[in-house]
């Protein structure tokens, strides 16, 4: 063999032997175990952390709420849908809690009304339904079904009750403006229900100085809903100069006083 | 006159089968699981395994702890091969799962980095679509400003990485970084990837984007540290509708196999040939 290529082999087993040193230091250990690529990865990225801890742990302490929700329409909703992560609040539940949503925004992500929505799933006019209230004074969310009682008069009189729902008037009893309601009830032909008859029935809301609505023998009525209707929150007007050649129900709409005629 | 072969059911509709899917005709998991290849060979050896397991309950120790025994094995990748199914029916467009996902996998807070998202469609009486997605929907959707008496059809539509059993992005990673699992899951190699955006430009459903910080490839990976554990993916935890159903593409008697058997199923771009393991139910054909 002419030493020339003798040379050029010495060259290429070096060349070929820094390869092989190279390859080895360089690709990792578990590179092409299962494939072309590096099998610790896999475990690597199962290792990564939870944040969710997923439905069947919350229930393990909660198994109250877990009961109520499961017997609900809000069955099928986990409750770290509404709640956020909370792994780290099972890990550690003293220190760690999960957030509460208060208001009306994150029910409105599931319930605003939208055209994109599949017909069926039960959506609201955000501007239209519940007045601005949160949701949770009528809707208790693990048991979602509304639980305030319905008034009897609504057997009856639907149109005005549905009226009334959409309003700020929608946590008063019928009784509270009518009077006499039970005894309408059991003979309506014969007997009316009372009707306000002066400005200061609607004056024991509205005045700058009012207490809220008392019945005949001065008893204050305790509206159906406390958190919709309060008193405190009534709008106040100075009954001398609003309006005072007329009767309130003149201009307003009591069933709907956001109405205008 | 010869009977005519039944031809599977997505031959029919003019579409393509999925490649190793559990619609592949033929295939029959309860032999698989098991385990008898069935010659009378492998069957009495298989009857000879079982003699020990016959002697411990004979000896007083209960089947229940066999049974408690092997369910406490460490997770085998190559008994699982996953897949997802949406039902776009129930889709109420919340946007949680986009929420869900950000928070478990720590993706970026920015508007324009997702592992999923949800997009509206919103057909018009005119022919026209209009497709959006307003931060992925993670604060739900705005109203469409299209006024109602001209749409003509409108959903959502959940996108996801489609867990291609042939991945395209895995195809063109020039190091290895980007790689199909045993269990049926494209995965990123963190440390691996040297962020060429390679494979951000082969995905045709637009399911990478470059992570901001680490400069890595990033992608949805079915929560793959949840599944491994036996839990559902976040974005299936949260989702209040049931719109997305997890578990095994290949197993008979799963909730994925029962979705997908009773449903009219496609997948996206199925022309592409990437076999896609996300199915889609009573897809409009203007979604891609």
């Amino acid at each position: 063999m002419p030493s020339q290529v003798k040379r050029l082999l010495l060259l290429f087993a070096v060349a070929a032997v820094a390869l092989i040193l190279l390859r080895h230091f360089l690709v990792p250990k578990s590179f092409g175990r299962y494939g072309h690529y590096r099998a610790d990865a896999v475990g690597a990225i199962a290792a990564s952390e939870l944040r969710y801890s997923g439905h069947l742990v919350c229930a393990e302490c909660h198994d109250d709420i877990a009961g109520t929700k499961k017997a609900s329409k809000h069955a099928p909703v986990s409750c770290e849908t509404c709640h956020g992560p909370g792994y780290s609040h099972s890990q550690d539940p003293t220190e760690n809690k999960v957030s509460v949503p208060s208001g009306r925004e994150r029910c409105g992500y599931c319930h605003n009304y939208d055209a994109s929505r599949p017909t069926g799933f039960p959506q609201i006019d955000p501007a239209a339904h519940g007045a601005d209230e949160p949701c949770a004074s009528c809707h208790n969310p693990h048991q979602p079904e509304l639980k305030v009682e319905t008034p009897s008069c609504e057997a009856c009189h639907t149109e005005i009750a549905r009226t009334l729902s959409q309003g700020h008037h929608r946590g008063l009893n019928c009784t509270t403006c009518h009077g006499s309601g039970t005894t309408h009830q059991v003979d309506p032909k014969n007997i009316k229900p009372e009707m306000p008859a002066s400005r200061d029935f609607c004056a024991q809301c509205h005045a700058e100085d009012a207490t809220g609505p008392k019945n005949a023998s001065g008893i204050e009525i305790a509206p159906r809903v406390e958190s919709v209707t309060r008193v405190e929150k009534a709008p106040r007007v100075d009954m001398a100069v609003h309006g005072q050649d007329y009767l309130c129900w003149q201009c307003h709409f009591p069933h709907l006083p956001e109405a205008r005629r | 006159m010869t009977e005519k072969p039944i031809k599977p059911r997505s031959a029919i509709s003019g579409r393509t089968p999925e490649k190793g899917s559990s619609l592949t005709p033929g295939h029959d998991p309860l032999s698989e699981r098991l385990n008898f290849a069935g010659t009378r060979r492998d069957f009495l050896k298989s009857l000879l395994k079982l003699a020990p397991v016959v002697g411990l309950s004979a000896l007083g120790v209960g089947l229940g702890q066999i049974v408690a025994a092997n369910q406490e094995k460490q997770y085998d990748p190559t008994k699982h091969w996953y897949g997802m199914g949406i039902d776009v029916h129930r889709c109420i467009g919340c946007g949680r799962c986009v929420e869900a996902c950000k928070e478990e996998n720590n993706v970026p807070r920015y508007p324009y980095f997702f592992r999923t998202w949800v997009e509206r469609y919103v057909e018009t009486k005119d022919g026209e679509v209009r497709v959006d997605s307003p931060n992925g929907s993670i604060n739900a959707f705005p109203p469409s400003g299209v006024p109602e008496q001209r749409i003509l059809k409108t959903f959502y539509v959940p996108k996801i990485c489609n867990h291609c059993a042939e991945p395209p992005c895995v195809q063109v990673c020039p190091v290895g970084a980007t790689f199909l699992s045993r269990d049926g899951v494209v995965l990123v190699d963190e440390s691996y990837c040297i962020g060429c955006r390679y494979c951000i430009q082969a995905c045709p459903y637009g399911a990478r984007y470059l992570h901001p910080k680490k400069r890595v490839a990033d992608k949805c990976t079915f929560c793959y540290h949840r599944i491994t554990k036996g839990l559902r993916p976040a974005c299936v935890e949260v989702c209040p509708t049931s719109a997305r159903i997890f578990g095994e593409a290949r197993r008979a008697n799963t909730p994925l196999w029962e979705f997908v058997r009773t449903h009219d199923i496609q997948v996206l771009k199925p022309h592409l040939r990437t076999s896609p393991k996300v199915y889609y139910c009573d897809l409009d054909s203007e979604v891609r």
